[in-house]
């Protein structure tokens, strides 16, 4: 079942981001921004954790998670650090999929031959 | 579109005759195709997400270590695929829906890492990498840190 929803999410998403790119003159990269602001606002209103709770990779895979994973660990850290964790939690959550690809495109990039 | 309606009730005719004619025969709107590829292309990125998320719980690994590890994989997945210039082929039929995944960051990183590395090292391959991740970085630790003071301000550290 989680399989099905994971399926689902993950696809209305990326349909409801083919509507915008279709209708409005914005590229991808605004599309990205745009998810990952939205899941940081629904991070700060509570909503995101049991969106994710219920879809699964549905809502851990578009990039909108990346809003959620940096909210959260500016949430977490202001809990234990008071509001200095503002600045100290930001990448706590984040910093595997950042580097993993900035690690990654360097090797994959040192390894390419550029077409033409 | 900019026609002229005629008042002369005949031509009217012709002319709405006409406009439905044009309209049959417009190249249909590409729209809904478009979107129902992008929602299979999402759905399956997701899914392959659930699948590598439930194999990493079956190997007994916590929910974070999983979904990070998750994460890392199909960034890894992307990251190759763009180097052979596959994920190019798949953004071209999924659009929104190959975009949108953190494979679609991850090849953000990617293509340009590979496409300017003849620029040099230095300011080709790696400032080239975020031209895409670096607004999205950017917006997101914005967004990450007004929220969470304002979450602060307005609940307290609950």
């Amino acid at each position: 079942m989680d399989y099905l929803i994971a399926f689902v999410v993950g696809g209305l998403i990326g349909a409801a981001g083919q509507l915008v790119l279709d209708k409005t003159s914005l590229t991808p990269a605004h599309l990205m921004v745009i998810l990952v602001v939205l899941g940081s606002v629904l991070t700060g209103l509570g909503l995101y954790k049991p969106f994710a709770t219920f879809a699964g990779a549905g809502a851990t895979v578009p990039v909108s998670n990346f809003g959620y994973v940096l909210t959260q660990g500016v949430i977490s850290e202001i809990k234990m650090l008071g509001p200095v964790g503002a600045v100290a939690g930001v990448f706590e959550l984040a910093s595997a999929a950042i580097t993993a690809a900035i690690f990654f495109g360097f090797i994959f990039a040192l390894l390419t031959r550029p077409k033409g | 579109m900019g026609i002229n309606r005629s008042s002369d009730p005949q031509k009217r005719q012709a002319q709405m005759t006409y406009q439905s004619l044009a309209k049959k025969h417009q190249p249909k709107p590409r729209l809904a195709r478009n979107m129902f590829l992008a929602f299979l292309t999402g759905g399956a990125i997701s899914l392959l997400g659930q699948i590598l998320f439930n194999l990493y719980r079956g190997l007994g690994l916590n929910e974070g270590l999983s979904g990070s590890l998750m994460a890392v994989t199909l960034v890894f997945l992307a990251g190759l695929l763009t180097a052979l210039g596959w994920y190019d082929a798949i953004g071209r039929i999924g659009g929104a829906g190959s975009a949108i995944p953190i494979t679609g960051f991850a090849n953000s990183v990617v293509s340009p890492a590979v496409e300017f590395r003849q620029e040099g090292m230095v300011l080709g391959m790696a400032a080239r990498m975020f031209t895409v991740a670096g607004p999205v970085i950017v917006y997101g630790v914005v967004s990450a840190v007004v929220v969470g003071i304002l979450r602060w301000l307005v609940v307290g550290a609950g």
